[in-house]
């Protein structure tokens, strides 16, 4: 199996505090990574120290086979990873198809595997809004959307942060269904939810993060079988 | 609301129809003042590309401008005027190289940052062409003689006509429009925009925001230039005032005014400041504080701009509500957006 990713002893700074202490990480093409853990363990921060919005980070960070660590998000976006975070960031002034349409780039063989047909199939909703400008969305319709974004960059690895957070029990359905989708089509993701249960259905590996280390790693079968640890870092 | 697709175009190409004949009817006094608004209108539209849809405030725009009207002034010989297939690029490649310093330095900040370093780096402009010889210091430079515009000894427009010049004036206003449109258009202007509306995200999807935003600081510049070149030739005079913070200031009034939102917006905007200026000027001894409280007052009823207008005079023909690309969702963005 290629990898994708390959992080060493990445250790990660806002200003003077240190959130990242040494995680050490790889995702294989095509792997789905779920990460799990309470909040301000680190799941956002390292999310962000990937794709490069965290700048001040050590140790090293290798996107297909590159080295990233001292890349802006731009180029390791380009290097084939998209991030879609908590909050989604749609560009409010265009419509959902002007977002899906400036986003499409090819993957860095020169292929397209997404076509905005494609992301409308997924996504029935996003066809019926598609002029609609960005803020008129509904949360589930901009996660839709944030999503579907990061597919039309044809990426090898998507970052998704709180890929459900706050949405109705449909759309997180929706939701799931697109991950199952991403999953058949090859592309790796790393996946931070609450929900372990959903997750462990869609997860090839289990990522536990603790005070900015990785307190566990292994299948979703290994991880039911520790209750200690879901009990000590989520608390159920 | 916004007004119906069909009427707006009509609407423009009556305009366009008025401003093409209004040599046949209008005093030679108006014809240079619609001159003079229409190279400002097309420095007000070119701001906007940076302020509007860039998000960037910039007082330095003015600056760009007064120094392409510098490079005429200097590149003319004393006795005749300079040609303008020579000295045309000379400004237009001037004002792109400091524009592009200016933009490579001051796009490292961000918001009020942002403003200062473009006020600091305008005002560095004024006080070089303010406290040097280089162009006659504080006194300003004449150009004694219009640019020539001549093809194998033919002379193609005589910049001293005012009629001539005047249709010069509305080419280069037409020609910025359409520069200024196509772009916003483009996958460019959806990228500049997308980095407007959040930074990180559009990096984050693989967009070069730093080099998105020079390319569309330097070529606002540029359009800002060629308006800067046949303004010095029409007045036949610049000075460091014609660079100073106080321009970039009332650009950014016409750019408010008029509406950020849209390519026509600024330049109504610049239309109605010059006017209201022109009506003001002729009539009241104080007049800078009458405009001051009109203009005060047109942004406190029109908060979107000019263009908030024409919506509100289309607001009783009611789209059906939630149509996709109805009036109603477009302009339901523009308030929001």
């Amino acid at each position: 199996m290629t990898t994708v990713l390959e992080i060493n002893d990445l250790q990660s700074f806002y200003g003077v505090s240190q959130v990242l202490y040494g995680v050490s990480l790889t995702v294989g093409a095509g792997e789905q990574v779920a990460l799990l853990g309470r909040n301000g363990m680190g799941k956002t921060t390292l999310l962000k120290s990937i794709i490069g919005l965290v700048s001040d980070r050590r140790g090293t960070i290798n996107v297909m086979g590159q080295d990233a660590v001292r890349l802006p998000p731009e180029s390791i976006a380009r290097l084939g990873i998209a991030y879609v975070p908590e909050g989604r960031g749609i560009f409010g002034s265009l419509s959902v198809l002007e977002n899906l349409k400036m986003s499409a780039r090819p993957d860095r063989a020169g292929r397209n595997h997404w076509s905005i047909d494609r992301i409308f199939a997924i996504f029935p909703r996003l066809a019926e809004r598609q002029r609609h400008g960005g803020q008129q969305l509904s949360g589930g319709e901009q996660q839709m959307l944030s999503i579907g974004r990061a597919l039309m960059t044809n990426p090898a690895l998507i970052l998704l942060d709180e890929a459900t957070e706050g949405l109705a029990p449909l759309v997180v359905r929706d939701i799931w269904t697109s991950l199952a989708m991403m999953r058949a089509e090859g592309i790796a993701t790393i996946i931070v939810d609450k929900d372990h249960r959903s997750l462990s259905r869609v997860a090839d590996r289990m990522v536990m993060l603790a005070k900015g280390t990785i307190a566990f790693s292994g299948t979703p079968a290994e991880l039911a079988s520790r209750p200690d640890i879901l009990e000590r870092h989520l608390g159920v | 609301m916004t007004p119906p697709r069909a009427l707006t175009r009509s609407l423009l190409a009556a305009l366009l129809m008025a401003a093409l004949l209004l040599p046949m009817i209008a005093p030679t006094y108006y014809l240079q003042f619609f001159a003079k608004a229409m190279l400002l209108a097309i420095v007000a539209a070119s701001l906007n590309l940076v302020v509007g849809f860039g998000g960037m405030v910039s007082l330095c725009h003015g600056a760009f401008f007064g120094l392409a009207g510098y490079v005429l002034a200097l590149a003319s010989p004393s006795s005749s005027g300079a040609s303008l297939w020579t000295s045309l690029p000379l400004a237009l490649l001037v004002v792109a190289i400091a524009a592009a310093l200016v933009g490579a330095l001051a796009l490292r900040t961000r918001g009020i940052y942002f403003i200062m370093a473009t006020l600091a780096f305008g005002e560095m402009f004024f006080y070089f062409f303010h406290d040097t010889r280089v162009a006659n210091g504080s006194d300003g430079i004449y150009i004694y003689f219009e640019p020539e515009i001549v093809i194998a000894g033919w002379r193609l427009v005589d910049l001293g006509n005012k009629t001539s010049f005047y249709y010069v004036a509305l080419a280069s206003l037409l020609l910025a429009i359409i520069v200024i449109s196509t772009l916003v258009r483009s996958p460019f202007g959806a990228a500049l925009m997308a980095a407007r509306d959040n930074e990180q995200r559009a990096r984050s999807l693989g967009f070069p925001v730093f080099r998105i935003r020079l390319t569309a600081f330097v070529l606002a510049a540029v359009l800002a230039g060629i308006a800067g070149y046949f303004s010095a030739s029409q007045f036949g005079f610049v000075a460091p005032q014609t660079l100073g913070w106080h321009v970039s200031a009332t650009l950014l009034i016409m750019v408010v005014l008029g509406g950020m939102k849209s390519v026509l917006g600024p330049v109504f905007g610049a239309f109605v400041l010059l006017g209201l200026e022109e009506i003001l000027k002729s009539n009241i001894e104080h007049w800078k504080l009458i405009e001051g409280v009109i203009v005060i007052a047109l942004v406190f009823m029109l908060p979107g701009g000019l263009q908030h207008l024409a919506q509100l005079a289309f607001s009783d023909r009611r789209a059906p509500a939630g149509q996709p690309g109805s009036g109603a969702s477009r302009a339901g963005r523009q308030h929001h957006g």
